[in-house]
């Protein structure tokens, strides 16, 4: 494998279902983890027990649990998603989401509890005190939003277990990086890593540059 | 214009506050003095409708607060904590604030705000960072953020408890000379007695989480309700 055409559509397709599967882990993460973190109701300690326990699951795991759901013979297997990007997206959401879920709860924990009162007692509407909120706690949701994305972008087991990596199909970077490895290719499995290593990088830093933005006074 | 009636407020499934009866008038600064965890605070929640009743009414207006619409309610009121509790935001933004949240002309904002951050003393800062200000500054813009929204009530918790002692007497000036000029209706925790006599026409001493006498600090000084109100008046600083 030289730096062609297929290492661009390897690379186009990482970043896009990375970038899906973070995504919609913030759809599913950013209210979870508010309403965690701002709910009073009984069963919410287990409730962020549970997500606080799914930050560390195993992407072998989640791709197990997965590829059994979406296989032919599996609950949605009509649906044909097995050894699809939809597939790997699905997988590498469950890996996200509770990254993202238990650090946004932590980030709207940490700050003042009065400051929701504050915000109600200014004439804010539930609406809008959580929206003041979130802006107050930018920088460390955006820190969530950074480790959601570094835990997926990283991830192989999930990727090749519901992607199959399938060349031109499913194949991203780090399953190419396994393939080329096995096959004792270690001057391309090196080449793609650093490709992922900068890509990563330079995602991480324009991120980073917006945190750091974000806390100059 | 407030009438409390039969109030009992639970915190963490404990009685936290007993208010049989209290009344205060338009134009009132009432002042509720009394030891820590007495329940003073938690009478300002009540009243902002931020802890519910477990028993008994507030009623504003003629009107239950269960019958008034949250939001409309808690829009003619406004809060001060002991805290500033100033978003990361310029010190205009922070004013502006509560104006924003009423969908307040950005006109009329630019003038509310800058009659207040002058009036409060802290116009020449009105583009700092909150991070960026003193204990006192802070306090001051919590101040104008809660006068720049004109309520019909303040609820003031001991907003210059962490304040020096220069600093604290001035700004309690400064808030006395505000609260009279425009017959404001205010409730003042405090813990400093002195403080509550400058301030308020009456004064409401809550011990041990129950309201135990009104009246204005002479009648308190002279003939307190009963032993409770009498201990606390001993304890206080001379």
């Amino acid at each position: 494998m030289v730096f062609n055409s297929e290492i661009f559509q390897i690379t186009i397709l990482s970043l896009q279902v990375s970038a899906i599967a973070t995504c919609i882990s913030l759809l599913i993460g950013l209210p979870v983890g508010t309403w965690l973190a701002l709910g009073n109701f009984r069963g919410r300690s287990f409730i962020l027990s549970i997500i606080n326990t799914g930050m560390a699951l195993p992407p072998v795991v989640v791709g197990l649990v997965v590829a059994i759901m979406l296989w032919r013979s599996g609950p949605l297997g009509n649906l044909r998603l097995i050894y699809t990007p939809i597939a790997i997206i699905i997988a590498q959401t469950v890996i996200a989401a509770p990254v993202v879920t238990g650090l946004t709860a932590a980030a709207l924990e940490a700050l003042d509890p009065r400051l929701q009162q504050q915000l109600l007692g200014l004439g804010a509407s539930k609406g809008q005190m959580v929206w003041y909120l979130w802006r107050e706690a930018r920088l460390p949701l955006l820190a969530a939003l950074m480790a959601g994305f570094g835990s997926v972008i990283s991830e192989v087991g999930a990727s090749m277990m519901v992607g199959g990596n399938i060349r031109g199909q499913t194949r991203v970077l780090t399953t190419a990086i396994v393939l080329e490895t096995s096959k004792g290719e270690f001057g391309q499995a090196l080449a793609l890593s650093t490709l992922l290593l900068v890509l990563t990088y330079l995602i991480n830093l324009g991120l980073t540059s917006i945190q750091q933005r974000g806390t100059k006074k | 214009m407030i009438q409390i009636r039969d109030l009992l407020i639970q915190r963490n499934g404990l009685d936290a506050l007993r208010v049989n009866s209290l009344n205060i008038e338009r134009g009132e600064t009432l002042t509720v003095v009394g030891p820590n965890g007495a329940g003073k605070s938690t009478l300002l929640l009540a009243l902002a409708r931020l802890l519910k009743p477990s028993h008994g009414e507030i009623i504003y207006d003629g009107k239950s607060l269960k019958q008034w619409d949250e939001l409309e309610y808690r829009r003619k009121i406004s809060f001060v904590f002991q805290a500033p509790l100033l978003m990361d935001m310029t010190v205009e933004q922070n004013v502006a604030l509560g104006l924003k949240f009423r969908g307040v002309s950005k006109n009329q904002t630019y003038e509310r705000v800058g009659k207040w951050i002058k009036q409060l003393g802290v116009e020449s800062l009105s583009k700092r960072r909150a991070g960026q200000l003193s204990g006192g500054e802070a306090q001051r813009v919590s101040l104008a953020r809660a006068f720049v929204l004109d309520p019909e009530l303040f609820l003031l918790d001991e907003p210059f408890a962490s304040l020096d002692p220069p600093t604290r007497a001035k700004l309690i000036e400064d808030l006395s000379a505000l609260l009279k000029a425009d017959h404001r209706t205010a409730v003042f925790v405090t813990h400093n007695l002195n403080e509550a006599a400058k301030l308020s026409h009456r004064i409401a001493v809550i011990v041990g989480g129950a309201l135990r006498q009104v009246g204005t600090s002479k009648q308190i000084k002279m003939n307190p309700a009963d032993e409770t109100v009498k201990a606390f008046l001993q304890e206080l600083p001379q």
